[in-house]
């Protein structure tokens, strides 16, 4: 299986969704004549032209606006924004138009946009910069939400994102698109609302999304090796939907939760998370569920400090350590 | 932020206290370990020392008032705080007792603690375990009580769970027919079960105290769940009597207090369980533990019900050692000062209304113990001798109400034939 990056495999999702169905149109700043300001979208403009792959203004609420509209007439938008950070100036439009149009129409408009672009801190790009919606978007009935952590899932996601006919967030991270993974070559598709199960264990599960996954891999890595602790890595990979189930599986399986996340604490994804294990698994639990997040403050615009704030393998191994 | 001071659970059976006495007042200085309050739970009257350093801020519950444990009955400034900061809620603000009252083994009184080298929990007012581990700790049948937690924090967990016996004798007694534990959850059920005629306007209601409840609780467990059966021997008590007036002829010469009855039936029970030790022994559901020790409680009657105090390793007690310490419990079992561990632990029963003129009754069986011995008084009746003659004698009625499933009637005729010798020939004490 070829190794390739997590930015290839999303370049790859799209250009194999942009030639599977004439309907798909790529749309952002900088994503044309570019190649976009990741490079994610490098080389879609040459091959599918102006009319498949458009270069916006810089007006989130505009361009967010108009493809809601598109899709509600058929095109299958994918909107970049440079950063998730940008969404907060188009709020109205994914939260009131593409989050509500098909209940309020009585089921009558579906909504089959995607909204991509990197979410999260680390990268000292500055506090306005590192922001990581995910909460918050999945807070609105009528969104999806998705943050795959690997190249794998995220190909397979966003071109189970782009076919599906709600509107879906997609949310990406700056510091994985240049890291590789094993892809296959041949065609396949993730299911939104399905986590994956990243490595297996017995002692304890730890509970990610993006690349918190990684980080917890890594401190699975090292709880084995120095403490004799086989953790398990469960990666939500959807937000909403969520894969109960699975999560739940694991921590009847281990009978120890740490969830771990780079959003931050207060009302975090794992807030949820933890209030759906102690409701659904109470009695499963041999410890108290334990969260790690990123530190309860705007992003740090000091690397030393910023890349502190974030969770690190450390940090994971600490709190296991901790309930074990 | 000022820290709240709730009702402390000093004993497993307590579910609410009476604030007997505050000793501080609002606005008082208060250091770690000063006494705050006194508390009567179920047993005891108990000091209540303070935890943290401060300023007594408000106080919520007055002298004489009854809450539920876990209520917050003050609150206590840190140092820093300013008047009107918010109470931190803080989980189950822990209050040291200065009776070290290791609330999850407190028994109810005279519950001998069935195996010494149980490990129990080092603190804390309740028992910490996970969700997980009590849960299999219920399918089980294991008492969490009885179980050491090594989690974190001391915290009982699933490997602490399926480590622990499940026929151990802690948890045995929860099954039914065993009545060491009666269910002191559900406590209005089984001492009310047929209504009470209602109280007219010339009647008084008596709130349940928290002995009283403890008592009816666990008589009605052991009348309706312990097999009983009753002996009863009568001695003659002449020769006890004797001895008394001989050795307290000298007592007041020699400083030493007075000997009573009491302290020599004692003295005679003690020797007699020597001799018949499978009546010092306690029923534990799948076993019958034989104790070595002889730790004797000593039913005592006290304003609003009865302590049995614990006249601990009694068989090594010269006659003055029983004395002096019976009295000594006895006294403060009245004035409700005993501490947890002086009331509970005990093996076998004695229960004295010979005082009051009573010559022959038979006690409960104080569970888990195997018998409970009744004495009555010493009276002068009619007595037909070796001789055939009708004599005037001193005798005494001894009842001895019997666990089936621990001590059948031979065995029980037994140790009252053994504490009959020792009555009637207290020199044999002596050997």
């Amino acid at each position: 299986m070829p190794l390739i990056t997590y930015r290839k495999a999303l370049n790859d999702a799209l250009a194999e969704e942009l030639l599977r169905d004439e309907n798909v149109v790529l749309l952002g700043e900088e994503v044309a004549e570019y190649n976009g300001a990741y490079k994610v979208t490098e080389g879609l403009w040459a091959r599918f032209g102006s009319k498949r792959v458009v270069d916006t203004p810089i007006s989130e609420a505009g361009f967010v606006g108009m493809a809601v509209g598109a899709s509600m007439l058929g095109i299958r938008p994918v909107v970049e924004l440079m950063f998730w950070s940008f969404s907060y100036v188009t709020f109205d439009q994914i939260i009131n138009n593409a989050g509500c149009v098909r209940y309020m129409s009585g089921g009558q408009i579906a909504c089959p946009i995607v909204i991509r672009g990197p979410a999260n801190g680390g990268t000292n790009v500055g506090a306005t910069h590192s922001h990581t919606p995910e909460n918050f978007l999945a807070n609105t009935p009528g969104l999806k939400v998705v943050c795959p952590a690997t190249a794998y899932d995220a190909k397979g996601l966003m071109k189970a994102a782009i076919r599906d006919n709600d509107p879906v967030m997609f949310m990406e991270n700056t510091l994985l698109y240049g890291e590789q993974w094993e892809v296959p070559e041949e065609e396949y598709l993730i299911p939104i609302g399905v986590a994956d199960v990243k490595r297996e264990g017995t002692d304890i599960s730890l509970i990610a999304h993006g690349r918190a996954v990684l980080t917890c891999l890594k401190a699975a890595e090292i709880l084995q090796a120095q403490h004799g602790i086989s953790a398990e890595v469960v990666d939500l990979r959807s937000i909403r939907p969520l894969d109960e189930e699975t999560l739940l599986a694991s921590v009847r399986k281990t009978h120890r939760a740490v969830l771990v996340e780079e959003n931050k604490p207060f009302c975090g994804v794992d807030a949820q998370i933890a209030s759906l294990i102690q409701e659904k698994a109470f009695d499963e639990l041999d410890a108290p569920i334990q969260r790690i997040s990123a530190l309860d403050a705007p992003a740090i615009y000091s690397p030393p400090l910023e890349k502190l704030q974030l969770p690190t393998p450390d940090r994971v191994v600490q709190k296991a350590l901790s309930i074990c | 932020m000022p820290l709240p001071i709730e009702m402390p659970k000093l004993s497993d059976t307590m579910t609410e206290g009476t604030l007997v006495k505050w000793q501080k007042k609002v606005g008082d200085k208060v250091e770690m370990g000063d006494v705050l309050a006194e508390i009567e739970t179920d047993k005891a009257t108990m000091e209540m020392e303070a935890f943290d350093d401060g300023t007594l801020a408000e106080i919520y519950v007055q002298e004489g008032e009854k809450v539920a444990v876990g209520q917050q009955i003050a609150l206590l400034a840190l140092p820093g705080d300013k008047p009107g900061d918010a109470a931190a809620p803080r989980p189950a603000a822990p209050v040291k007792t200065s009776a070290k009252a290791d609330s999850s083994t407190v028994a109810p009184p005279a519950a001998p603690a069935p195996v010494a080298e149980v490990p129990v929990p080092a603190s804390g007012a309740k028992v910490k375990a996970s969700p997980l581990a009590r849960r299999i700790a219920a399918a089980r049948g294991v008492d969490l009580t009885r179980v050491a937690g090594s989690g974190p924090g001391g915290r009982i967990v699933q490997r602490d769970v399926l480590e622990a016996k499940p026929g151990a004798p802690a948890a045995a007694p929860k099954r039914p027919g065993t009545p060491a534990q009666p269910a002191m959850g559900a406590p209005a059920a089984s001492v009310q079960s047929i209504p009470a005629l209602p109280a007219g306007p010339n009647d008084r209601t008596l709130p349940l105290s928290g002995m009283r409840r403890v008592i009816a609780e666990r008589l009605v467990a052991s009348k309706s769940t312990v097999p009983h059966f009753y002996l009863q021997i009568e001695v003659d008590a002449a020769p006890l009597l004797a001895l008394r007036s001989e050795i307290n002829a000298t007592a007041e010469a020699s400083g030493r207090g007075k000997i009573t009855v009491n302290d020599l039936v004692i003295k005679a029970v003690i020797a007699a369980l020597g001799r018949v030790p499978k009546v010092n022994a306690a029923w534990a559901g799948d076993a019958i533990i034989e104790y070595a020790a002889i730790n004797l409680s000593v039913a005592v009657a006290v304003e609003d019900g009865l302590v049995t105090p614990v006249l601990r390793d009694a068989a090594g007690k010269s006659l003055g050692e029983i004395s002096e310490t019976v009295k000594d419990l006895a006294t403060r079992a009245r004035t409700k000062k005993l501490k947890p561990e002086e009331y509970q632990g005990g093996t076998f029963t004695l229960s004295n209304l010979g005082s009051y003129g009573i010559e022959s009754f038979f006690a409960i069986v104080n569970p888990p113990q195997a018998a409970i011995l009744s004495v009555g008084a010493a009276v002068k009746k009619p007595v037909v001798n070796g001789a055939g003659q009708i004599v005037a004698g001193q005798r005494m009625t001894l009842g001895l109400s019997c666990d089936h499933r621990v001590v059948d009637g031979s065995l029980g005729s037994q140790f009252l034939g053994e504490l009959r010798a020792f009555i009637e020939k207290p020199a044999l004490m002596l050997l």
